[in-house]
């Protein structure tokens, strides 16, 4: 196609992207160098019959005009980024030198609120993604060896919890375990504690959220892991069933390297998706206790007085470097695949 | 393709088929609880006394006098105003999937029919853009939303989900236009059709299947989608997603908890339905983006 044509083609599409997907990232850039305007004292002289007295109050005109003057706020430069929300680099520095164990100094890092995100989002990203793989192959391998007749019902009813948005599908697993619920009640009565609920106990809160998301993503592996199955060749399988192999050695030696390519796609797709997990931590109202980094940036834009801009930016950057990191496999793969089809 | 060569013993069957049930169970049940206990009182649903009280429906009987009530539907949809959020979710959806169809398809048979270098490093940029978290892109919005004015209105979430939707619908569209042998274009341009014509009368007849996949997706984002509809459109414009949230925030002990639970069954009825009856795409379209890349 030559490149007139290609280009009245693509337009549309393309500046859709640049527009919406392109100029934010770099807008998103920028708020990160920015903070929130200081609030502008004034000192105010306030008599009554007692006496004069004299109060600091905030000036509201000023602050109002220098926020109308310059709306991004204050240039912060790296500042936003080393604050004690984000990665905190003076109280690293101090618990590093205070602490007198490396558990004590890790205990303390935990607590910040980047760090406490950060080790939660790995964790989910750590459990998730490999449980994911395994029950997504399994589900796969069973499915496919049913009558074919009601294959159809039953993958239907496996891609169930994968079509529902990530909130309504926690809140339908949250109301079934809260106290109130059929399974939090009943697991009051097994463990005989009527006080035992999943809100107040931060492990059981994780791990409510990584069950969920096992449960929300493994149909996705499933549906990818079914359709690679349907491409194994039959002869290897057929040889190695006279050869003597067992089901498991089929499986391992024949059916895995088969779909290798596919199983280290999937891995990669649901790492990327893990780690941007955010809609349960809502859906589950466990932000107590389990806190994500896409939550940190939620929670600083929904912010009761003012919108922390700034803040949620340098978070959102972070984010998008992980993101990166993640994402390199991906894209060199999809570079090999290209040149090999040309 | 059974040669009777692959003989299974009587024990790995009956294993197979009790995981296939207890996976089932686990991934179906809670939809089949949601939707029972959509039809109780609160006391029922939630019960602090007895869980089997969902199921006898004790309070549901005392409050209302049958065993099933509708009153979490009413409460919803028209006290809560769910079917203004209903209507504004039809509104987004309907647009963001004609326009992005048509936007993706296009971009996408244009890059499909290139050999140049660009055409790839486009559908690299793509995919970055594709994995870009939706809230990263949310907080770069915000700001000049707020100062141009236009946050909160129906017409900037529709066009940022358009966009957002693109990535997508450029790869899957990409894969499935390069099913199309380009042998059908090349007679049409050398029979004298501009490349609009060609586009136009060749291959979108042929290219059905693959759009109507890619259409469930973009209605799936678009229905779906959380992160941009609630911070991007103000209390009154609200679509389902958020406005189940809203159900739930600060009013749950008054009662409204049901309301979020009816709310719940409500938005995902039509999603069932749709997959129901589009499951071959949906499955086609899965498989697509994650064999082709």
């Amino acid at each position: 196609m030559p490149n007139k044509s290609f280009f009245w083609f693509f337009l549309p599409t393309g500046l859709a992207m640049i527009l919406f997907i392109g100029l934010p990232i770099i807008s998103t850039g920028v708020q990160s160098f920015y903070a929130q305007h200081d609030q502008i004292l004034k000192e105010v002289k306030k008599c009554d019959p007692f006496g004069c007295k004299v109060s600091v109050q905030i000036d509201q005109e000023a602050s109002s005009k220098i926020r109308e003057e310059k709306p991004l706020g204050k240039f912060n430069g790296f500042g936003t980024y080393i604050d004690r929300n984000h990665l905190a680099t003076d109280q690293l520095s101090n618990f590093w030198n205070e602490s007198n164990s490396t558990g004590e100094f890790l205990t303390k890092v935990g607590n910040l609120p980047f760090y406490k995100a950060l080790i939660f989002t790995f964790t989910y990203c750590i459990i998730v993604t490999p449980c994911v793989l395994l029950l997504g192959f399994v589900i796969a391998l069973s499915l496919n060896s049913i009558s074919r007749k009601i294959r159809g019902a039953l993958i239907f009813g496996t891609i169930l919890p994968m079509i529902v948005t990530p909130l309504v599908g926690s809140l339908v697993l949250f109301w079934m375990v809260d106290a109130e619920g059929i399974i939090g009640a009943n697991l009051q009565i097994l463990m005989n504690d009527p006080y035992l609920s999943v809100k107040s106990s931060k492990t059981l809160t994780w791990i409510t959220i990584i069950i969920y998301g096992i449960w929300h993503h493994s149909p996705f592996a499933f549906v990818v892991f079914y359709a690679a199955l349907q491409t194994v060749p039959q002869e290897p399988l057929e040889a190695s069933i006279i050869d003597g192999a067992s089901r498991f050695q089929r499986v391992k030696h024949i059916v895995l390297p088969h779909i290798y390519p596919v199983v280290t796609f999937v891995a990669l797709i649901s790492l990327m998706d893990n780690f941007r997990v955010f809609e349960p931590i809502i859906g589950f109202s466990a932000q107590g206790s389990a806190q994500s980094l896409s939550w940190l940036i939620y929670d600083n834009l929904v912010n009761e007085e003012v919108i922390l801009f700034g803040s949620a930016a340098a978070t959102s950057i972070m984010t998008i470097i992980g993101i990166a990191i993640i994402l390199t496999p991906v894209l060199i793969r999809t570079w090999r695949e290209f040149r090999t089809n040309r | 393709m059974d040669y009777g060569l692959d003989k299974k013993s009587n024990s790995l069957k009956t294993f197979n088929t009790m995981f296939i049930v207890v996976w089932l169970l686990i991934a179906c049940f809670p939809f089949i609880w949601t939707f029972w206990g959509s039809f109780k009182v609160r006391a029922d649903f939630f019960s602090r006394a007895d869980w089997w009280y969902a199921i006898t429906a004790f309070n549901t009987l005392l409050e209302t006098g049958k065993s099933f009530t509708t009153e979490a539907y009413s409460g919803a949809w028209f006290e809560g105003e769910f079917w203004k959020a209903s209507r504004n979710t039809i509104i987004v959806t309907v647009s963001v999937v004609s326009v992005s169809l048509f936007l993706g398809t296009l971009g996408a048979y244009a890059l499909s029919r290139s050999t140049k270098n660009y055409a790839f490093w486009i559908l690299i940029i793509a995919l970055v853009f594709r994995a870009m978290p939706h809230i990263t892109l949310v907080s770069g919005y915000l700001f000049p939303f707020f100062q141009l004015q236009i946050w909160g209105i129906l017409p900037t979430t529709i066009v940022v989900l358009i966009a957002i939707n693109q990535p997508f619908t450029l790869w899957l569209l990409y894969s499935f236009f390069k099913t199309v042998p380009k042998e059908l274009d090349e007679s049409a341009l050398i029979d004298g059709c501009t490349y609009f014509q060609t586009f136009r009368h060749i291959i979108m007849p042929v290219m059905w299947p693959g759009v109507i996949t890619a259409g469930l997706f973009s209605l799936m984002l678009a229905y779906n989608d959380f992160t941009v509809t609630a911070l991007l459109l103000n209390q009154e414009n609200h679509t389902m997603v958020p406005k189940i949230q809203s159900y739930l925030g600060t009013n749950q002990h008054e009662g409204n908890l049901m309301w979020a639970v009816s709310a719940v069954v409500s938005a995902t009825a039509p999603l069932f339905l749709l997959v129901m009856f589009f499951q071959k795409q949906v499955i086609s379209g899965l498989t697509a983006g994650a064999v082709k890349g």
